[in-house]
């Protein structure tokens, strides 16, 4: 029978160290809304939604209160728009009514995301990719809860960097849409190489063309739990940190997967995965960067942090692999800058750096993430940056992504407030040498070689 | 059976178990087992319950638990007992 001390641990987890469920996803898939009549589209669409996920707040919050163990969002995914809307849409702005659309279903059914505004373009875009990928300046600055997001590149197929070259414009225009807001569109908006289909974390989060009709995808979260275990074993060897990250893992994937069991079962919608990821929060004591600290590095951005945070990402799936029936999505460490206070130190004292970040994405989920840059940065550079991080997810076979803010009329060193979840973001400097002329070639890397590792 | 956590977390008073039994006793919800102890000059108490024979709505009682702790001055938590065993138990 369970006892005291381990009711204790648990209750100590969630009350003073953050524990938490950071989401249950449900992915819907929305294929057969498809009509060729874009009224007629957007009523299937809301139907379809609505009712798939009618009681997805309320489940959420009865399994909270039952177990006593927060659950911070409920949100939905569903099949990547440009998929759906081809044969409706004729124009960006017939997109853009697919994207009131999914907020007004967002807003009735209170969740706080949804997630799918997207196009798959890794090797070509289609004539409604692009359409899609036009829109999403607009989309993003008349919606509130819409999610936007773009593949670029894979490794089997290589980098589009067509479609690279268009994000950095896009990009900008979404900032510049949204430039009365501290730019915040381009915080619902991310840029992927290698995106998997069952994601529940925003902004990345679409359902797949590979899965059923619908499915629950739950997040776990805990880096305070991490960071307090790690407190306990300060000084000791690395064979004892390992250890003490898997076992904390594995005990905060657990609440995880029971979330995820029993809100798949409450809705009656089939379970899909456990993304086993370290989320931070902007709140204290909430932060992956402190976990760096606590392994040993300064401030996050030493020397030494590249391999702290490997160790880490690693440790975490091992011990969350066995905790959990399925695993998938993103699974790792996040290391978002605005959403995380360790990190924004880090920014703050000059510890870290954008290549430094650049470097640390080589070896976790997901990418350069929600990081503030001056709005004067031109598109080309932006476009730069994320065939950088498409390039270090295709050739190591994994997910790597952009999610950048060029805040429009501010400048390195201002401070941007998101709000909520989004936290607070330092901007910080981009190197200012171009690569217009590198960016400005048309066409796609090739798919690299999967033999002579080096 | 249908078993679930109740813990009171705060600092020690007189009455308190004697008030919890009492709701549930009330409420037709079966004591298997009771555990205290003090953890940094905090009064902890667990017990592990049946509810299968309740009518009361689980929210409900957690709700009415939580009133019962803040007259008293503790912290009082009523969890399904699986979190703690999936947590805790390969």
């Amino acid at each position: 029978m369970i006892n005291i001390s381990e009711v204790i641990e648990t209750n100590k987890m969630i009350e003073q160290e953050n524990l938490d469920v950071r989401t249950i996803t449900m992915g819907i898939n929305l294929l057969d809304c498809a009509d060729s009549d874009l009224n007629r589209l957007c009523e299937n669409i809301y139907r379809k939604i609505t009712s798939l996920a009618k009681d997805l707040v309320k489940t959420g919050e009865d399994i909270s209160k039952e177990y006593g163990i927060p659950i911070v969002n409920k949100r939905i995914s569903i099949t990547p728009i440009s998929l759906v809307g081809g044969s409706a849409c004729h124009t960006p702005d017939d997109y853009v009514k697919i994207a009131l659309t999914l907020d007004r279903c967002a807003k009735e059914l209170n969740v706080n995301f949804l997630g799918g505004y997207s196009a798959i373009v890794s090797k070509g875009m289609s004539r409604s990719d692009e359409l899609l990928i036009r829109s999403i300046p607009e989309a993003m600055a008349c919606t509130e809860r819409i999610c936007s997001s773009v593949n670029v590149g894979s490794t089997k197929t290589g980098i589009n960097m067509d479609a690279v070259r268009l994000m950095g414009d896009i990009i900008l225009e979404t900032a510049e849409h949204t430039k009365e807001q501290d730019s915040l569109g381009c915080a619902k908006l991310v840029v992927l190489c290698n995106t998997p289909d069952d994601n529940p974390f925003m902004a990345g989060a679409f359902h797949g063309v590979s899965e059923e009709d619908a499915i629950i995808n739950v997040g776990v979260s805990g880096p305070g739990v991490v960071k307090y275990a790690l407190e306990q074993v300060r000084g000791e060897s690395f064979e004892v940190l390992c250890e003490t990250i898997k076992k904390t893992a594995f005990k905060i994937t657990r609440v995880g997967q029971l979330v995820a069991q029993e809100a798949s079962r409450r809705l009656n919608v089939p379970f899909g995965i456990i993304d086993l990821s370290l989320a931070p929060t902007p709140a204290v004591g909430d932060s992956v960067a402190d976990i760096l600290q606590e392994i040993g590095v300064e401030r996050a951005g030493a020397p030494g942090t590249t391999a702290a945070l490997a160790l880490l990402n690693d440790q975490v799936k091992k011990g969350g692999v066995m905790a959990s029936s399925y695993v998938g999505g993103l699974s790792g460490a996040f290391i978002p800058v605005s959403e995380d206070q360790g990190m924004i130190d880090a920014v703050l004292c000059g510890a870290l750096s954008i290549e430094k970040l650049e470097a640390m994405t080589c070896v976790c989920s997901v990418g350069l993430d929600m990081i503030a840059i001056p709005g004067s940065t031109p598109s080309t550079t932006i476009a730069g940056i994320i065939a950088d991080e498409a390039a270090i997810g295709m050739i190591n076979q994994k997910t790597t992504a952009v999610r950048i803010i060029p805040v429009i009329g501010k400048e390195v060193g201002e401070i941007i407030e998101l709000g909520g979840l989004l936290g607070r973001a330092p901007i910080m400097p981009v190197n200012t040498f171009g690569c217009a002329s590198l960016v400005n070639r048309t066409g796609r890397i090739p798919a690299p070689i999967h033999s002579f590792k080096n | 059976m249908n078993k679930t956590i109740i813990t009171v977390v705060g600092k020690d008073t007189v009455g308190i178990i004697a008030k919890v039994c009492t709701y549930l006793a009330e409420n037709n919800v079966n004591i298997l087992d009771i555990s205290q102890t003090i953890v940094q000059k905090y009064f902890n108490m667990m017990m592990i319950v049946d509810i299968s024979q309740t009518t009361k709505a689980f929210e409900k009682m957690v709700d009415e638990l939580t009133e019962i702790g803040t007259s008293l001055g503790v912290q009082i938590k009523c969890q399904r007992e699986e979190i703690f065993d999936k947590m805790h138990r390969i």
